[in-house]
């Protein structure tokens, strides 16, 4: 069994919204390589905890990489070093005995710091609201094979629907910027026949929404594909572009009083 | 107010202008920046005359002058000022609503896929804006040219760059084309959608390609002057 960690954490603390916040120093004394990053966490609040300190909060909640609620960025990367990992599928067998470990909430403009590293998504939550979505008629289910879905068309949309929304994106983007994420959504509901009644409305309604959220804007940097723990492509944010542009073009006002007939 | 309320109404307040949004804005600096890829192109290309002596770039010049009834040059310059003013209005406010979006930084910020043409390009754009100032106040003005003869734009040409201090200028600015050129001729084709797994190396290589050959052959002017090769 290889040997226990002992690790220096920098953490950002901050009381509220409205505090001014700062780095602590904390130690993280005999970690188990087999920990989970959440777990070394939870063994120092325990510290903490007994000391009559107030631990550090921080946001989790399946610790099994599917809810995208873990965010932190760890040593300047969102959910640390590995790739295609969120922080409660990093172990601490990715760090060395000694490590320095600088641990930032996410930073965004539209991610407000609830409290030490929790920030508040919502933004996203409102981004998919409004037009993230497609219209069913309720009831018994479809016959699975009532639509013809080309099997590449399916891949491709599930690909992009392994989105987690957990903001990583927007935290590796040094302009902030949503686009991967959004892009994600578009692509997921725009290539398949359920998602076509609003196709686009759906791509001007979310990139207004984007906008009035106060996310950047993108600059072709690639970060954000490279923090994805799901692995979105940066090919989705050209097909958002290439929708976006369309609807632009075609776009009809809404008629007042409704239509004829 | 539920969420999706609350939606509703954040994009109604923001409106749904096409210049307004944020993917608008950078499609406009795309399809600008198109236009000015192919005037750097089609510049370099035309510059080449100089190789093939006096004559040849005066009646090149005397050419662009005289083109369409002495119009056609104006329609150029039209399209180009209007481009060029689009690409810095778009740049402008992209880039401050980028950085209201990031007001706090990281203390360790990590670069993993980002190049440093990418995170450089609104400094290349400044130093490139200087440069074409400067560029036509020497060579299309003659206001800050030494001996500037309208009659000879040859003679301009040479006298401008035998000055070691303006051939280092224009050496310094071509290498921010090439970093502004190599991030922007791949990140157009990514803002106007134009995207698609096969063609994803030819993206790239085509933007390498095109970078060094417009780079490479504007710097061998102001060496091919100073080394005495064209005089």
């Amino acid at each position: 069994m290889s040997k226990d960690l002992n690790l220096t954490l920098h953490v950002w603390r901050q009381k509220n919204a409205k505090c001014d916040g700062k780095f602590v120093e904390y130690p993280a004394e005999n970690i188990s390589p087999d920990m989970s990053f959440l777990e070394m966490l939870d063994i120092v609040n325990e510290g903490l905890i007994r000391k009559g300190e107030e631990p550090i909060t921080f946001d989790h909640d399946c610790r099994e990489g599917i809810c995208g609620t873990c965010s932190m960025v760890i040593n300047g990367r969102p959910h640390g070093p590995r790739e295609r990992t969120t922080t409660c599928q990093l172990h601490m067998r990715s760090f060395k005995d000694g490590d320095s470990v600088t641990i930032e909430p996410w930073r965004a403009e539209a991610f407000p710091v609830i409290k030490d590293l929790m920030v508040d998504r919502g933004a996203l939550d409102r981004i998919i609201a409004a037009g993230g979505f497609i219209s069913v008629p309720t009831g018994s289910p479809q016959d699975a094979n009532a639509l013809p879905i080309p099997k590449e068309k399916a891949e491709l949309a599930m690909d992009a629907a392994a989105c987690i929304g957990c903001g990583a994106c927007v935290a590796a983007c040094p302009n902030a910027s949503a686009m991967l994420f959004l892009s994600a959504k578009v692509t997921h509901l725009g290539l398949l026949p359920q998602g076509q009644p609003e196709r686009y409305t759906r791509v001007r309604d979310m990139v207004a929404q984007m906008d009035a959220e106060q996310f950047g804007t993108c600059t072709n940097h690639g970060e954000c594909e490279a923090a994805c723990p799901k692995g979105i492509k940066m090919e989705n944010i050209a097909r958002m572009n290439r929708d976006f542009i369309k609807a632009s073009l075609t776009y009809r006002p809404a008629v007042v009083g409704g239509g004829a007939g | 107010m539920s969420v999706a309320e609350q939606s509703i109404a954040g994009a109604e307040a923001r409106g749904h202008g096409f210049l307004a949004s944020s993917v608008g804005r950078k499609v406009v600096m795309a399809a600008t920046g198109v236009i000015l890829f192919g005037f750097v192109t089609v510049h370099m290309l035309g510059n080449l005359t100089s190789y093939m002596g006096a004559s040849a770039m005066n009646h090149y010049a005397e050419f662009l002058h005289t083109m369409i009834h002495g119009m056609g040059i104006w329609a150029f310059r039209a399209v180009l000022l209007t481009a060029v003013g689009l690409h810095i209005w778009a740049a402008t406010t992209l880039t401050l609503d980028n950085m209201a979006a990031r007001p706090t930084g990281y203390r360790a910020q990590q670069n993993v896929a980002s190049t440093w043409a990418s995170r450089t390009m609104r400094w290349s754009g400044v130093i490139l804006a200087a440069f074409i100032i400067y560029h036509l106040l020497h060579l299309t003005t003659g206001t800050v040219h030494p001996a500037f003869d309208p009659a000879n734009p040859y003679a301009n040409f040479v006298n401008g760059f035998k000055v070691p201090a303006a051939s280092g200028f224009y050496i310094v600015a071509q290498l921010c084309l090439g970093l502004h050129m190599w991030h922007g001729v791949w990140s157009c084709t990514q803002s106007l959608g134009l995207a698609h797994p096969r063609y994803d190396r030819l993206r790239r290589n085509f933007a390498t390609g095109l970078t060094v050959l417009v780079v490479g052959v504007n710097i061998s002017y102001p060496i091919a002057v100073l080394t005495g090769f064209i005089h």
